[in-house]
């Protein structure tokens, strides 16, 4: 059976992400800036991306990158998720990274591999990593490397340096400021992580795959996401269960500790063994797909069918068990709700999840 | 005269249309200004058909009130608005009624129904949530007054409200419950400041509000000294059937919406979410027919602990049933309309864009008592399952751990 622990050397890069994130963007400063945030932090990414190499964990040494996996980019996922930090990582360290690497794209790789450039795929943010959502996410035209089309509601595209775009003739690498290229911000349910609208009109752009390659980048691209996301969605249920147990151990009413009341506690000891199944579920995926496991598609679908409703319900909780403070907008809970219902959504619904498992698993309708 | 005292012989729905229609051919509500409309129609009576003769109503069961508002609506005339003055019609008023006294429910009931006072709900704290009898707000005698000074919070609509219900102690010395005292505040008194208080959905319905010596005569006082606590219970009684107890047809609340949805975005379908829509509308359905059940029950009277299931069912659907419909939107379901801070003049649960809807039904299980703390009511209150024991119920209020 797949290693599903941690390893050394997975503590010890949660332990220093957890580290920076706390002192450079703590939730408290995430909430102060969540009205205006783009979904970017160009010095925090600087350190993250950069200096601490993490945008080139799936990327190979030859490329730059630090020759490790997805493995270790769900450990990074799982903290930004834990802290809800605004930074491009999901979008353009693993799903651009993903599909430009099955592209075979070296430039681009080694353009990502130290976060110089950030890239994100210009899909909407709610693309299944199947081949309808694969084909529905395609409505752009290329002509002979000028690019036409919308894609609605794309994340991390708003402060991406290169579109990857998937076109009826190919994958494209279009830079951000190629003439043609429109960007719109979508005011987004999850403030951290903010949507915009795409539109190209005749933006030229670099054929970086084409035929049934390009699918299968952008594919790749996608169940890289989907799979990393399950990670993002565990940080999240996480820090809604640390932050509400700390808080029932702290709010008195009836002259204890509400925590001590039995029908908490039980809320809270569910809470837990759904986070210790997702935790199980999300790493499944993660060494699967970093390890190009023939069940990739299996343990992707299942850990984003079982994850998502994890951390919504997580994030419910939280909300909730914090009485009338959960619902200010001064308490952060609000970020972590936002971020899971958003994440519930994208890369496809745990129904479509249900779907995709349905058929993989021989369990037609 | 209390409401059953002419429960012998109430009208049927026809005697009862037939009544609204006398009033009508004497009251065109094309001509009136719609507040002598209004006044007009509480004075007739036809205001809350169970309320008694004098103050609104007639005595008649409270299930003809349909009918009346039906008959009313039918004719085009003005109703009185009343999801703005949700508190002072579903909390304040029964309170007045039940323990007020009769200059107390002539100066009130009839402004209050018309909307020209809007009414807020001076309860909870920043420790006296749940807990709400351990509450400190303190109230002290001055002459034929009361200095009131404290601080309350998550006061919805305080900002629009010219009167206040308003728990306060005004004896430290005795067990919490005892030392209670509730009171009728005036909004615009000295000493009373509301500040915005910032929701989840961006916006401010509710405030925190700062008391500070503020003077209310004792005229303003509802109930005796000390006496607060029982008549706070039948507030939150009201208060859990005017949240989620309203009469509506099918598909009239949030479930309606999604309806609507699904009938005019067939692009959206697929089996598994049509399976599930089909559940949600089976719950909201039964829950509305329980509803209906709970109301029929209750034709005169004040509603019993059986009033919390309403509540609770209400907030486990909406909250539910607006999820379903972001997962439903998909893509379209992470794009917001605004997050733009305001202060809105009334509370909405269905309104505005499903990401609103979806975060506003989170409310609905703390607000007017949370859901755990109904579920104590029905374990203890209905099922008459043994309490959770209590060591601060006998402690005097002071001594208490804070
Ligand atoms: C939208 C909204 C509008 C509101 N409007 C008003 C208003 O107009 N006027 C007003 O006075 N108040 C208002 N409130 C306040 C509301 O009544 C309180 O928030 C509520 O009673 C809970 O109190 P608390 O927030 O202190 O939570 P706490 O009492 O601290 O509870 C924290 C958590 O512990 C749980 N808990 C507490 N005790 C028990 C127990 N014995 N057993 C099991 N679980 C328990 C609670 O259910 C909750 O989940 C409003 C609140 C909201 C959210």
């Amino acid at each position: 059976m797949t290693d599903l622990l941690y390893s050394d050397v997975e503590d010890q890069l949660r332990g220093s992400v957890r580290e920076l994130l706390a002192e450079r963007s703590p939730v408290t400063k995430v909430l102060s800036g969540c009205e205006t945030s783009t979904g970017h932090d160009p010095a925090l990414w600087r350190v993250l991306a950069g200096e601490m190499g993490l945008a080139g964990l799936a990327v190979p040494e030859k490329h730059g990158g630090a020759g490790a996996s997805l493995r270790e980019a769900a450990v990074v996922a799982e903290e930004l998720g834990r802290a809800v930090t605004p930074l491009p990582y999901l979008g353009s360290a693993v799903v651009a990274t993903a599909a430009a690497r099955a592209a075979g794209d070296g430039e681009l790789l080694s353009a990502l591999a130290d976060g110089s450039t950030i890239a994100a795929l210009a899909v909407p943010f709610a693309t299944e990593p199947t081949a309808a959502g694969v084909a529905d996410a395609a409505p752009f035209r290329g002509d002979g490397g000028a690019v036409t089309g919308q894609a609605l509601g794309v994340a991390d595209a708003l402060v991406a340096d290169v579109l990857l775009v998937p076109a009826d003739t190919g994958l494209y690498a279009v830079p951000a400021t190629a003439s043609g290229v429109e960007r719109h911000p979508v005011v987004s349910l999850d403030l951290t992580r903010p949507l915009c609208d795409v539109s190209l009109r005749g933006a030229s752009g670099r054929l970086i795959a084409s035929g049934p390659g390009a699918a299968d980048a952008v594919r790749a691209g996608l169940t890289a996401g989907a799979a990393m996301l399950a990670s993002e969605q565990l940080g999240i249920a996480e820090w809604c269960l640390d932050t509400t147990v700390d808080y029932l151990k702290s709010r008195y009413q009836f002259g204890r500790a509400v925590g001590s009341f039995q029908a908490l506690k039980h809320r809270l000891a569910d809470v837990w063994v759904d986070v210790a199944q997702a935790r199980a579920a999300a790493r499944y995926a993660a060494v699967c797909v970093a390890g190009d496991d023939p069940d990739a598609g299996v343990a992707t679908a299942l850990a984003q069918a079982y994850g998502s409703p994890v951390a919504v319900h997580a994030a419910e909780e939280c909300v909730q068990l914090h009485g009338g403070i959960g619902f200010t907008w001064e308490h952060p809970a609000h970020l972590f709700l936002k971020r899971a219902k958003a994440d519930a959504i994208g890369f496809g619904t745990p129904d479509r999840h249900r779907a995709v498992l349905a058929d993989l698993v021989k369990l037609p309708a | 005269m209390p409401p059953e005292a002419r429960r012998d012989q109430p009208p049927d729905p026809s005697q009862v249309r037939a009544r609204v229609k006398e009033f009508l051919a004497t009251h065109d509500p094309t001509r009136l200004s719609r507040l002598e409309f209004l006044r007009a129609r509480f004075d007739a009576g036809l205001a809350w058909v169970h309320y008694p003769e004098g103050l609104g109503g007639l005595g008649w069961p409270r299930a003809r009130q349909p009918v009346v508002d039906a008959a009313f609506a039918e004719a085009g005339a003005p109703d009185n608005d009343p999801r703005r003055i949700g508190i002072g019609l579903g909390m304040a008023a029964p309170t007045i009624l039940a323990h007020g006294t009769d200059e107390q429910k002539q100066r009130f009931l009839r402004p209050l129904w018309t909307g020209e006072e809007v009414w807020c709900q001076l309860f909870s704290e920043p420790g006296a949530g749940s807990d709400l009898a351990a509450l400190a707000t303190r109230a002290a005698g001055d002459g034929d007054d009361w200095l009131v000074t404290g601080q309350k919070v998550w006061t919805s609509i305080a900002h629009e409200a010219r009167w206040a219900i308003l728990l306060a102690r005004t004896d430290p010395e005795v067990p919490k419950h005892q030392g209670i005292t509730y009171f009728i505040c005036d909004m615009t008194a000295p000493g009373v400041e509301v500040r915005p208080l910032r929701q989840l959905t961006g916006e401010a319905e509710f405030n925190e509000v700062f008391l500070t010596d503020v003077r209310i005569p004792d005229a303003h006082r509802l109930g005796e000294v000390g006496d607060g606590w029982r008549v706070a219970r039948t507030t939150l009684m009201n208060e859990r059937v005017a949240i989620g107890g309203a009469a509506l047809p099918r598909e009239g609340g949030m479930i309606g919406v999604v309806a609507g949805t699904w009938r005019e975005r067939p692009g959206l379908r697929t089996p598994a979410l049509h399976d599930a829509l089909l559940r949600l509308w089976v719950r909201a359905e039964v829950a509305r027919l329980t509803g209906e059940r709970l109301r029929q029950q209750l034709a005169a009277g004040q509603p019993g602990p059986e009033g919390s299931a309403a509540k609770l069912t209400f907030a486990r659907l909406n909250q539910e049933i607006s999820g379903f419909e972001l997962e439903l939107l998909g893509s379209d379901g992470l794009r917001h309309d605004e997050w733009t801070m305001r202060r809105p003049p009334q509370v909405d649960f269905t309104g505005r864009s499903p990401g609103y809807r979806y975060l506003r039904a989170k409310g609905n299980s703390i607000e007017g008592g949370t859901s755990e703390v109904l579920r104590n009511i029905i374990a203890e209150r209905v099922l008459g399952l043994p309490a959770e024991p209590r060591s601060d119920t006998n402690v005097v209020w002071k001594d208490l751990p804070k």
